[in-house]
């Protein structure tokens, strides 16, 4: 079974990043992954947002339509992306920007209040690890060492003193769902 | 076995032709394929190449035609309205019968139209393009793997016909990032054609490359002489994927990213009960005419899906000659199609033609 992801935020919350890393742990662990951000017009002002795809099977449309989970950082990705969730999806929130909850009942939801846990850490930036340690933790489709491992490989050279920082952000995230 | 790695398939077309021993790059920037000369533009400096970005798309094209005239592995890369710019170089490149590749990553028109993917460039692509009696040979790859494998292979074919070849993406496949296998092929020498235009300092024969063919006889021997260039790859350059076809009952018929939704589409309606398959032409040109016939004999219908209006659909017609309908479901203006609306379509088709 494919796990198709939408992961949507407003630009600079780093939701390519997550869907970046997901697609490099994917492929570390010799599965068949693929990732698409949206680009052009949608992009400007209102949502940026991408598409992944993590399957064992070979990937037919890397378009996500109907995702299995949506991981949401702001309120027009949720208002956006909750309608669109496959039933027995998963909504992953960041319930520190999101004002209301979700309405489906269809769905499992998890609620992260991720900017509070980010500055808890010491910065903003690590919000979008956060809401994907509670992902990984609620579905282990890949696992959290391999997303680590990848961190390398995803962010820039001279923000490879922050790695340790977005560990414990994706720690912390899990620990909401272990809980 | 080679590193998997994840690359983006503007990228990873880039770094393949690289590799196959593409020396020079000349473009002119456009979206969605500007990573294709960013990363020309870093690495070409590496091996020893040239990058340079024109000041027009038409004079890209025209360094495209010195470049090939004096024997190196050379290709440009556009979208839609910078290709169509490109198409009087493009018939005088096979007019003067040169090898090169051209990558067209297709966005929504006509005109300016947007910048979302496409794939309304189709008859443009395989049925001339610019003006005169001729064909590019045009691959359409469908990921970022086969972008790879299939641009390797390009320079190989246009050499070998002394030909253009067309590489046809569309935005979809440009953007997206999936692991890749690069080949390492053996090193090899490129040897220099004992045709190119590379200065006769050796005191050889002086030799010409020019596409005017004043006499008119001259000229129809040259135009016989380039069909049965293409009669030849006809035969011999086909490459086509068929997937379920042998028990089907609706056969999907598509190429590039539309062939990707359909593999979905096909198996969410093989789920439902529905005998579905799926060809896809990897050479769009040439066509795989005869799988479409052999399919014909045993399929209910045919169902071409394509993000146009409807292009190829007109050449799956040719292919069935009437052995079996064809049918046509389109997005045009830059929309992907989804899984869910060719499974629609094809349960109609199927309600209609087979009577379940």
């Amino acid at each position: 079974m494919a796990e198709e992801l939408t992961i949507a935020g407003f630009g600079g919350q780093g939701v390519m990043v997550i869907g970046q890393l997901l697609s490099y742990a994917g492929m570390h662990e010799g599965k068949n992954v693929s990732w698409i951000p949206a680009y052009g017009p949608e992009m400007r002002g209102g949502t940026a947002n991408c598409s992944v795809v993590i399957s064992a099977e070979p990937i037919g449309s890397p378009i996500v339509t109907e995702p299995t989970t949506a991981i949401v950082m702001n309120r027009p990705s949720m208002d956006r992306f909750e309608p669109m969730l496959r039933p027995g999806g998963l909504l992953i929130y960041n319930s520190s920007l999101i004002d209301r909850k979700p309405e489906r009942s269809d769905i499992r939801v998890i609620a992260v209040p991720a900017v509070d846990i980010a500055r808890e850490l010491g910065s903003d930036r690590v919000a979008n690890m956060c809401v994907l340690g509670a992902y990984l933790a609620a579905t282990h489709v890949v696992a959290s060492e391999s997303v680590a491992e990848c961190l390398k490989e995803v962010l820039p050279a001279r923000r490879h003193n922050l790695i340790p920082l977005n560990i414990e952000a994706i720690n912390r995230g899990a620990q909401l769902v272990e809980a | 076995m080679a590193e998997r790695k994840l690359f983006k398939g503007n990228e990873a077309v880039a770094e393949a032709a690289v590799r196959a021993g593409c020396r020079f790059f000349f473009g002119y920037p456009i979206t969605p394929q500007n990573e294709i000369p960013e990363y020309m533009s870093r690495r070409l400096p590496e091996v020893g190449g040239v990058f340079l970005q024109a000041e027009s798309e038409v004079a890209a094209i025209n360094m495209v035609y010195g470049a090939a005239g004096a024997g190196v592995r050379v290709m440009t890369s556009s979208s839609s309205p910078g290709i169509s710019l490109k198409q009087e170089g493009i018939s005088y490149i096979a007019g003067a019968e040169l090898p090169c590749l051209i990558v067209n990553m297709v966005r929504g028109g006509p005109g300016l139209g947007g910048i979302q993917p496409a794939q309304s460039d189709y008859f443009q692509a395989v049925k001339g393009g610019g003006h005169g009696d001729y064909h590019c040979i045009v691959f359409a790859p469908a990921s970022v793997q086969e972008m790879v494998d299939l641009t390797m292979h390009a320079f190989d074919v246009a050499e070998k016909y002394r030909m253009p070849v067309m590489m046809l993406g569309d935005g979809v496949l440009g953007q997206m990032m999936e692991p890749v296998v690069f080949p390492d092929p053996a090193p090899r020498d490129l040897p220099t054609p004992d045709w190119a235009t590379n200065g006769a300092r050796d005191g050889r024969a002086t030799r010409l490359i020019n596409s005017i063919y004043i006499k008119p006889d001259d000229l129809l021997r040259h135009n016989h002489k380039l069909q049965a260039k293409f009669k030849q790859a006809q035969v011999d350059e086909v490459r086509c994927e068929t997937v379920n076809t042998e028990d089907a009952d609706i056969v999907l018929v598509a190429y590039g990213t539309s062939a990707r939704v359909c593999r979905s589409a096909m198996d969410r309606a093989r789920s439902e009960g529905l005998r579905v398959g799926l060809v896809r032409p990897i050479t769009v040109s040439p066509f795989p005419y005869q799988v479409i016939a052999d399919v014909a004999r045993t399929a209910r219908a045919f169902l071409a899906v394509e993000m146009s209006m409807g292009q190829m659909v007109e050449d799956v017609k040719l292919g069935a000659l009437g052995a079996a309908p064809v049918h046509f479901y389109g997005t045009p203006g830059g929309i992907v199609p989804t899984a869910a609306a060719i499974v629609e379509e094809a349960r109609k088709i199927a309600k209609a033609e087979v009577g379940k």
